[in-house]
Parts: C-alpha cells; structure tokens; sequence
C-alpha cells in the first residue's frame, strides 16, 4: 500500500470535520431519510408548475404548429435551438468532473460528482426537447432513426453533421445515465440496508440490483468506471463540437468558422460549471453538507470558470479577428455590424454577452470571491445568462440578416409560447433535481469513504500504519494461488 | 439454493483488514468473500483474485460497434441506395467519422455494463445475502468457507487474533434470490 499517499500533506482536506465511515454514511443519507422540509415542497411545487407551463405551452405548439412561434424567415432557429444548444452545454459539466477529472486523478470530483453527473443527465433531457419539438410534426420524429423503411428504404443523410448530432446526444445520455446509475449502485444498497419502513426497503431492494461489496465485484466495478470515463471523455468532447458543426459546416457568415469546435466546447464546460456552482451551493446549505462539499471544491470550480471563461473570451476576439482578417465583406457585416454594433438591432445581446463571459468572470483572480459564496452564486447566474447570450447572438444575428437585403427579417422576438417551453424546461430539470436530491444520495459515498483516509481532516496522521508491507511483495509471495 | 457454513469476522479498520487477509491466507484457510463497503485497491490481489478481463470485453463491444456503423453507413449509402449529396463522392468516410465514433462508445459503454451486471448477477429485483447490512456502511466482512476438514474454533479463534472485533459461524445462502426467501427453506434469517 506504499501508493496510497499521492498528495501532497500542505492541500486542505476535502472532507472536513471528524468522521470515521459511519459517520459519513449518516451524513449523506440523513437528507434522503428525514420527512421532505417545507422548503423542499415549495420548490418542488414550483418546479412542477413550470412543467406544468411547460406543457401547456409544447401542446400549442403541437396543435397549431411551429407558427406559433415567433419564428420567421429568415429566423428559423430562435429560442428553441438557443436553448437546445444552451441546455446541451450545461450537460458537459457532470460528465468532465466524473470521467476528465477522474482519469486526472482529481480527488475533488468525489464530493460534487454525484450531484454534477444527476444534473447532466437533466439538462441533456431538457435539451434533446427542443429539437424534437421544434420538428413541428413530432409524430415523425423516428424518421431521424435509420429503420428499414417503406420508403425505399430511404436512409438518413449519414453526411448531415444534425444527423450526427442524433446520434452524438442519445449516445450522451445512454452513457452518461449508464456512468451515473452504475457509480450509484452501492450507495443505493448503503441505503437498503439501512432502510427501517417497508416501501423503503423494497424501492431500494430494487433499485440496488442486489450490489453486495463483494471484492470481486469491486474490482469489476471499478474496471467499469476507469472505461466509462476513458470512453466519456472523448464521447464528451465529440459531443459539442458535433454541435459546434450543425453551424459551422454551414455557409452562413458568423457560424462559418474552423474555431467552433474548440470554442463550443470551452463554453459547454465554463456554463457547466456555473450550473453546477448554483446547484451546490444551495445544496450544501440546505442539506447541511458543508463538510463534503466544502469552500475548497467551491473554489476549485471558480477556477476553472474563470479559466473556461477567458478561453471563451480569447474566441470571441478571435472570431473579430477573423473576420477583418478575412476580408470577406459577409464576414465583416456579420461581426461588426450585426453584433459589434451597439446600435444594431440586437447589437444590445453581443455586449451583453461580453459583460457577462468575459468582464464578469475576471473578478476570480482573486482568491477572497471565489470563497465568497454570494459572489459565487451570483457570479454562477451571471455566466448562465452569459451563455444563454452566446447562443442567441450566434443564432439570430447572424441569420436575421441575410445576404440579400430584400429578405431582412423584421426584429424576432419570443412569443408567450415559446418563452413557456423554456421555463417548461426548467420545470423538467429543477423537478428532477428535487426527486433526486430526495431519494437519491448527492455525494457519492463509497468514493467519499474511499478518500476520506487520505483527504478527510481526522486521518491525515494515520496513513504511517497503512503504508506497511507493499502489496507486489505480497502477491509475490502468494501468487494467484486460492489459498487452500 | 445452496445454503453453506462459513466462518465470518467483522473489521473496523482496513488498515487491520489488509494484513488479516494476508493471515488468514498463509494459514491455509480459504476465502470465501470479504464485503466492503468502498473499494479497496490491493484487496483483490492480496485475496489472489485474477485480474478481471471486463476491460478486454469493452474493447471487443467497441471494435464491434466500430465495425457495425462503418459496415452499415457503407453499404446503405453506396450500395443500397447511392444518393448525390452536393456531388461528393458516396464513400465519404470522413464524414461518417462522428457517427463511427459515437456507436463505437454506444456498444462498448452498453456492452460493458451489461456484462458487469450479467457477471456480477445484478438485476432489479435481485437479492443477495451479505452477512452483514454494515457492510455497506463502515463493516469490513471477512467470510471463510467451512469445509468437512475445518476446526471451526481454531477458525474462530484465529479470526479474532488477526483483529476481528465480532466473530461467529453463520449459514448462508450463496447464490441470488428474487422474492422473499423464508418460503420453502427453514433457514431463513432476516431479510437485509
């Protein structure tokens, strides 16, 4: 066990406080034992009637079609395919903190994995919303599906980059649900057997599979997860750059642009990790889980905020460049007169956007406000509204005004609807997120216990006993032998 | 059903668990499980547990999938209908590459947890004895086979010697069960 220790002993301990394991266990399961709390209900109920709205609003849509949108020509993608691509890049986070910072070997991940990868798999449901709606006649929406048709059978276009973000988002979301749920596994059955009243301990029976802490099992277990995150790390990355390319490998000016990959991607994590920041911190207050998800993890993620936030800023400047550079006059109208142009119809959303990615972040070179939590959960706001801009101001300004002057549209603007499924979404993803927090544990335990000897506070000094006789010598001695 | 007699000591520690198991093995007992509640790395060596081949198995679902999506675009889009898209050629591979890759990480992801499932045997509905519901709270569960040959005393005793806190002999059922279990067997102790 010489191995064991790897950090350095001057880095603050990640679970703070005196715990042995059962501790920990008592810790993470009280939120999902005691009785629900007022304010859970409230929002709760607050959520559900935005689902609520949100149905309403997609049934419209379903009767009466995509008119009633404000959607226009030559706006054909407006808020819905914002908040596609918006809802897609807060899903990058989850899965870049349980499977990029695993393989880094970032002990940090244990405290807000669980609760990051739970929000992935909600956002990614709340994105895969918008394009199905937004196909107008749901009821074909297996068409994107290669099936053996009567058409011919007529395949799908496999050259078409929306064809491949078919398969790029389903895939995310089978994974990304197939990495949460497996690392779920053994907290669930910490939580069947400590279950007291009947349902619980049958809905745990069932949801745990019968996971036993089998040696064996272990070691397949975390096989699995060592894959999964090898797989989901590029599988995360293909994902928003294959969004990236339903822009970028049109002929639009201002979506046209070899920068977009990288680009999208940066962005997809720094709006991520504000998601991520504005679900922990209420979270490790309201379920008193200040000693797991401590002021270190918080300050860990504003870092790579503001980190992501710049990337996203050098982009941008990149992109203005490119455009002069370029000397396409498309080019140039696209990004100095459409969005550069603060009196330009929607020139307002470009410096809105700045403010909000590229100024704003800035103020995280200084240590006292990333550990300052309302700086944070305001900052985390903030780059949503950010990036939500982004989105927007790539879509609508550089196809409100097409090449040919005569086909300018007039200024889109949302109608009730359309605004209605948004919200409808966040009704979806804060739902999710309440039953979650209520029936599943937010911090993952095993790999809480598993670190806690070497990150919790109470252990630091123990590690001299562990470190006896290494295990090579051991298994040296003893081979592969069952004993006998 | 298969109901056998083991010999179980119960750790607090790990750090007592790891050179127990090295113990109990030099003195020629036999293993049959220990239960953590987290993974321990190591553990599964100094038990001589092989290394498991999950790994190999993700490779061959992924080179699988891989193989189906270039196999298929192919034959769909050069042979069984050939459409002129923007006049490029009909095997455009590197288009197909985005496709390629997600169904490559969609086989080996799917084909890998379902084979750890189908080989740990866990399912919905499953249920499993582990000799102990602490252990998957803060109990490490050191269970030993009973054979005809085994002095169950010595067992007992030796257990506590290498630092298990609560030892006893215990009948349990080895295999997986769905439903309750006091049904048919007499031997039934308390569902976890």
């Amino acid at each position: 066990m010489a191995l064991l220790r790897y950090e350095s002993q001057v880095r603050a301990p990640l679970v703070d406080g005196t715990k042995d394991y059962h501790q920990v266990t008592e810790d993470i399961c009280r939120p999902v034992e005691a009785t629900p709390s007022r304010l859970w209900w409230i929002g709760f109920l607050i959520s559900v009637a935005l689902l609520i709205f949100g149905i309403v609003s997609v049934t419209m849509e379903v009767i009466y079609g995509t008119g009633q949108w404000n959607l226009n020509k030559t706006v054909g993608w407006g808020w819905d395919i914002t908040n596609f691509v918006w809802w897609v890049g807060i899903g990058h986070a989850g899965t870049l903190i349980s499977a990029i910072l695993l393989l880094f070997r970032q002990g940090w991940r244990t405290g807000v994995n669980r609760a990051a990868e739970a929000m992935t798999i909600f956002a990614v449901m709340c994105a895969g919303q918008f394009p199905i709606w937004h196909m107008g006649r749901v009821w074909n929406a297996f068409f994107v599906l290669p099936y053996p048709n009567t058409r011919g059978p007529l395949w799908v276009n496999f050259n078409s980059p929306l064809l491949w973000d078919v398969f790029a988002i389903s895939t995310y979301f089978t994974v990304s649900l197939l990495f949460w749920y497996s690392g779920l596994l053994p907290d669930l059955a910490t939580l069947r057997d400590r279950a007291k009243e009947k349902w619980r301990k049958h809905f745990y029976g069932v949801v745990a599979f019968g996971w036993t802490g089998s040696t064996k099992h272990w070691q397949r277990h975390e096989a699995l997860s060592l894959v999964l995150a090898g797989l989901s790390t590029p599988l995360v990355l293909s994902v928003h750059t294959i969004v990236s390319f339903d822009f970028a490998t049109s002929v639009v000016p201002g979506w046209h642009t070899t920068i977009f990959p990288p680009y999208f991607v940066a962005g997809a994590i720094f709006s991520g990790f504000a998601m991520v920041q504005t679900l922990l911190v209420v979270t490790r207050k309201v379920l008193a889980l200040e000693e797991y998800i401590t002021i270190e993890h918080i300050e860990v993620m504003n870092k790579v905020i503001v980190l992501t936030g710049s990337i996203v800023g050098i982009a941008y400047l990149t992109e203005l460049f490119m455009a002069w550079y370029s000397a396409v006059s498309y080019e140039e109208f696209a990004f100095f007169q459409n969005r550069l142009n603060l009196n330009s119809p929607y020139g307002w959303s470009y410096w809105l956007m700045m403010g909000c990615n590229v100024l704003s972040p800035q103020i995280f070179w200084f240590r006292k406000m990333r550990r300052n939590l309302f700086v944070t959960f305001f900052m985390s706001i903030l780059v949503n509204i950010g990036m939500w801009f982004e989105r927007f101001v790539i879509i609508v300004t550089s196809v409100y005004r097409d090449y040919l002057p005569s086909s300018w549209s007039t200024y889109y603007s949302p109608t009730i609807w359309e605004v209605g499924f948004y919200l409808g979404t966040f009704g979806l993803f804060f739902t999710c997120y309440f039953l979650f927090s209520k029936f599943f544990p937010v911090i993952a335990l095993a790999e809480i216990k598993h670190i806690l000897k070497k990150n919790g506070r109470s252990f630091k000094d123990h590690m001299d006993e562990l470190e006896g006789e290494s295990i090579d010598e051991f298994s040296g001695r003893h081979g592969h032998d069952h004993g006998a | 059903m298969a109901v056998k007699k083991f010999v179980v000591g119960n750790f607090d520690d790990e750090a007592v668990l790891f050179p127990a198991v090295k113990k109990v093995r030099r003195a020629g007992y036999r293993i049959h499980d220990v239960f953590t509640p987290f993974p321990i790395h190591g553990l599964d060596k100094a038990m001589g547990l092989r290394d498991t081949s999950l790994h190999t198995a993700g490779f061959i679902y992924g080179i699988t999938g891989t193989a189906t999506a270039v196999g298929f675009i192919t034959w769909a889009l050069t042979v069984d209908w050939q459409i002129n898209f923007g006049g490029k050629p009909f095997f455009s591979l590197p288009a197909w590459i985005p496709v390629t890759f997600e169904l490559t990480v969609l086989f080996a992801s799917v084909g890998m947890v379902l084979t750890f499932c189908y080989l740990c045997q866990l399912a919905p509905f499953v249920k499993k004895d582990h000799f102990n519901t602490r252990s998957t709270d803060d109990t490490f569960v050191m269970a030993l086979e009973c054979t005809d040959k085994t002095n169950e005393a010595e067992a007992l005793n030796f257990l506590e010697t290498v630092g298990a806190k609560e030892v006893k002999v215990e009948y349990r059922e080895t295999e997986w069960w769905i439903g309750r279990y006091d049904k048919e067997k007499k031997l039934f102790h308390k569902e976890n």
